[in-house]
């Protein structure tokens, strides 16, 4: 296990996250996941998008691709292409990852690479204040849903899960100890990893506090089996009282990264066959 | 009598899926073999059967490299040719083809090759191509054994009855062609060259597929769109070999937010696409622009706006790649004119793109994607490639300020450091920033690169004496050939042509060229798009633009009347 520390950023880093908002213990969580696992700063990308949640690899050290809107998980999947060594995790807000980028979202998972998809889902927009996300609850009234969200929330879980996401799971930013098992075992995994994270909004989300966090999820217990899927969407369905934990796990399935590639060497350290591009030249007479 | 001396137009026309391209590319290959200068150029509609649909291929004296209007012998298919192509056809076309398969009048002035009767003889319509191959070598009076030759090697995984099928076929075929040539007085002189036959027999995009390879792009992440497809298919046939990446994106979004994190990684990447796939992707070039990531853009134009003419051609996105993208940042754009312009530039676009870490852009069009033609091997040029890859230290920022300013490009898992892009505005260790100060000094850092991108310009070509020319012709892209051959037969000698390659930034030292000189620019689209870039960036007056929108490439005699017409 190396030094939690590695990851901190300096004491006088201007934070741009509100005092007791469900970001700060997400980064505490993974710096803590990540130092267990023994993987150095140096080896580890994060990717994000924009939004609040987005803002995650400013607070700690690692490399990081903080690009577009919605366009998290591309880059994240090249960057794994051209570098399998690293540790790449794609991690943003519910806005940026279900809604902007809910295209990129549904073939990632089909592409299966070995990359962590960590989502801070807390229900609204931060950044823009206050507005309906993907994930808003029926009738929550916004600056612009005025009379109430009339739309139905897209359920990230189910749709990971029919998509054939090989990892799936719900964790609770209230919960750091077991959140943090629950991510290194989402990193640790070859392939796709989804972790939704319940993260509260203390500014603009009034319903879905840390109370209201605690009072509508469970755990699952150690009898749940990771390996059916049919049971894991079901759980997934769940809107009452919801399921922490990982609902499903297929492993065996080779990663993307896997089968377009024949081999692990980071392509910057590929060289033209000259040999080879010459043949194929001459094969034109 | 008919004679055709030192240039000969050839068209096959017919139905998607009547093997209008075997017959293109088997002609076109055994012509070249046989050591004549060939071009070819294939006209399609948007749909995979049916349709009518057209390939020219002229057999010339010289090496040409432009599309003529003139048919002067016609192949014709079906029916729905000769209505197709009526435009093109004149009193001297000699139309070919199986009677009652053309015609829809009486009065039908075709030669009557009849198909059906060979086929049954062979007992298979599939040798139809070849008969009609060797039907044409027999009317142009080539030598029917090379034809036999390249069946022989062609065929011969497939067995001796296939090869042996094959050659009868062309047998018949060639034998009927000396009849019908014999029986109509035709005459055909075309001379044919030493080293033609030694030559690569190549298409714009097999050549700007090569020069992809040549420049180390080890990554493609691409949406299929006509005409950009092609590299992303060639990259992909040949990836095993180059131990390129592949990936079909979702979307043209995915596509470019690949390629920048592709490069931010180590990679090499290209993404290829058409105008409306192009626009799709321009958040990600602005993003390119901010990160200061290199990426390589290859854009097949085609007529727009929208869906447009998905399979016809036009130069008409030069502004949308001018201006993509948000706010303000260096790019460069290329656009070949030759084969060997095709192998050079896209080197060229990955060697700028990784130098300057900017945006750079390859346009070609439909056109020049699909002209045939041969070129010594000798004339592709390589370029050596640089790597501009630092190993970083642990006090490593992405984003130091320097003179030149380019930040040395560190890349993840190499070097002790981190290494962090913003798209947001950022110090130089990559995160937020709102300092106005340091939005300057970046702001600044990254269009200062513009002037080294200026400075190392690609001149473009002169095509005749323009220092003595009192009128210059000037265009870009793929209108090269046809300008180097009207040039030639207008014999104006107060008109020279100048062929840009690299469309911006232009090199200063190229305005010499234009100074108290009448300018004439040519281009295919409405609003003379080039002609404005140049009135903005050498402040000179154009005189006349030749301007062309009909989703065809221009052809000589057009641009020859053109030409003779300017004052």
């Amino acid at each position: 296990m190396i030094d939690k520390k590695l990851y901190d950023m300096p004491k006088e880093t201007d934070m741009a996250w509100c005092p007791g908002c469900g970001n700060f213990p997400i980064v505490n969580i993974v710096k803590m996941a990540l130092a267990e696992l023994d993987i150095m700063p140096q080896n580890v990308v994060i990717c994000s998008g924009i939004g609040q949640a987005a803002k995650t690899p400013h607070y700690l050290r690692v490399n990081y691709f903080n690009g577009l809107h919605g366009r998290a998980l591309p880059p994240a999947t090249a960057i794994k292409l051209a570098n399998p060594e690293l540790t790449v995790i794609a991690e943003s807000g519910d806005g940026d990852t279900y809604g902007e980028g809910g295209n990129h979202f549904m073939h990632t998972i089909r592409r299966n690479p070995d990359i962590t998809n960590i989502v801070h889902n807390n229900m609204v927009y931060g950044l823009t204040k206050g507005q309906a996300s993907p994930t808003s609850e029926k009738g929550m009234q916004t600056p612009v849903q005025v009379g109430g969200v009339v739309m139905e929330p897209f359920n990230p879980l189910t749709t990971a899960l029919s998509l054939g996401a090989t990892f799936v799971a719900r964790v609770f930013a209230g919960d750091i100890m077991q959140s943090k098992e629950i991510i290194k075992a989402a990193i640790q995994h070859k392939g796709y990893a989804l972790v939704d994270v319940f993260q509260p909004c203390v500014v603009f989300n009034k319903q879905n506090t840390y109370q209201w966090f605690k009072q509508n999820t469970y755990y699952l217990d150690e009898a749940h089996d990771k390996a059916d899927k049919l049971k894991a969407i079901t759980l997934a369905l769940e809107t009452q009282s919801m399921p922490l934990g990982i609902l499903y796990q297929e492993t065996g399935r080779p990663s993307y990264e896997t089968l377009v590639r024949t081999n692990t060497t980071p392509l910057y350290q590929q060289e033209v066959n000259q040999q080879v591009l010459k043949e194929l030249i001459e094969s034109h007479r | 009598m008919k004679r055709f001396s030192g240039d000969i137009s050839i068209v096959l026309g017919g139905a998607a899926g009547q093997g209008v391209q075997t017959v293109e590319a088997l002609l076109v290959q055994v012509l070249k073999r046989e050591g004549y200068h060939v071009f070819a150029i294939k006209e399609y509609m948007s749909r995979i059967r049916g349709g009518s649909n057209s390939t020219e291929i002229r057999v010339t004296n010289t090496r040409r490299s432009a599309y003529v209007r003139r048919i002067d012998l016609l192949l014709a298919m079906d029916k729905d040719v000769l209505p197709h192509l009526e435009h093109r056809i004149t009193k001297d076309t000699i139309v070919l083809g199986e009677r009652e398969k053309v015609c829809t009048v009486t009065k039908c002035p075709v030669v009557n090759i009849p198909f059906t009767q060979f086929a049954n003889e062979l007992g298979n319509p599939l040798y139809t191509s070849t008969v009609a191959v060797g039907v044409t070598l027999g009317m142009l009076g080539a030598d029917s054994k090379v034809f036999e030759d390249y069946l022989r090697e062609h065929f011969a995984r497939k067995g001796e009855d296939v090869v042996a099928k094959n050659i009868e076929a062309a047998q018949k075929g060639y034998t009927f062609g000396k009849h019908i040539a014999y029986d109509a007085g035709l005459e055909v002189y075309i001379k044919r060259s030493a080293t033609v036959k030694d030559e690569l027999l190549l298409d714009g995009m097999e050549a700007v597929g090569l020069g992809t390879l040549a420049s180390g792009c080890n990554y493609i992440s691409s949406y299929p769109m006509s005409p950009g497809t092609g590299l992303l298919t060639f990259l992909a046939t040949h990836a095993e070999k180059f131990k390129v990446v592949v990936d079909q994106a979702e979307d043209e979004i995915a596509a470019i937010n690949q390629g920048l994190g592709a490069w931010y990684a180590g990679a090499r990447a290209v993404v290829t696409t058409s105008g409306g796939g192009f626009a799709l992707m321009t958040e990600g070039i602005s993003l390119s622009g901010m990160i200061e990531t290199p990426i390589v853009v290859h854009i097949g134009q085609r007529p727009g706006p929208a869906t447009g003419l998905p399979t016809r051609t036009e130069q008409a996105d030069l502004n949308l790649v001018l201006y993509a993208g948000h706010g303000e940042f260096p790019r460069a754009i290329f656009a070949p004119g030759t084969l060997e312009e095709a192998y050079l530039v896209m080197q060229q676009a990955f060697h700028i793109a990784d130098a300057y870490q900017i945006p750079v852009f390859v346009l070609t069009d439909q056109y020049f994607i699909d002209a045939v033609t041969s070129v010594a091997a000798s004339a592709l040029q390589k370029r050596p490639i640089e790597r501009h890859i630092v190993e970083t230290k642990s006090d490593y920022q992405r984003y130091v300020l320097t003179k030149s300013g380019i930040s040395p490009r560190g890349i993840p898992g190499y070097g002790e450091g981190l290494v962090g892009v913003d798209s947001d505005e950022h110090d130089e260790a990559a995160h937020i920033t709102e300092s106005a100060t340091m939005r300057l000094a970046m702001h600044e850092k990254r269009l200062g690169k513009l002037q080294a991108i200026t400075a190392g310009a690609l001149m473009p070509t002169e095509i005749g004496d323009v220092a003595h020319a009192d009128i210059v012709v000037v265009t870009w892209g793929s209108n090269y050939g046809v300008v180097e051959e009207a040039l030639e037969l207008v014999g104006r000698e107060d008109m020279a042509a100048l062929h840009f390659h690299q469309v911006y930034p232009l090199p200063e030292k190229a305005k010499k060229f234009l100074s108290k000189k009448k300018i004439v620019v040519m281009e295919n689209n409405a609003t003379g798009q080039f002609a404005n870039l140049l009135k903005l960036e050498y402040g000179v007056a154009i005189s006349e633009n030749i301007l062309k929108y009909d989703g065809d490439p221009f052809s000589v005699e057009e641009v020859v009347a053109k030409l003779k017409a300017c004052v």
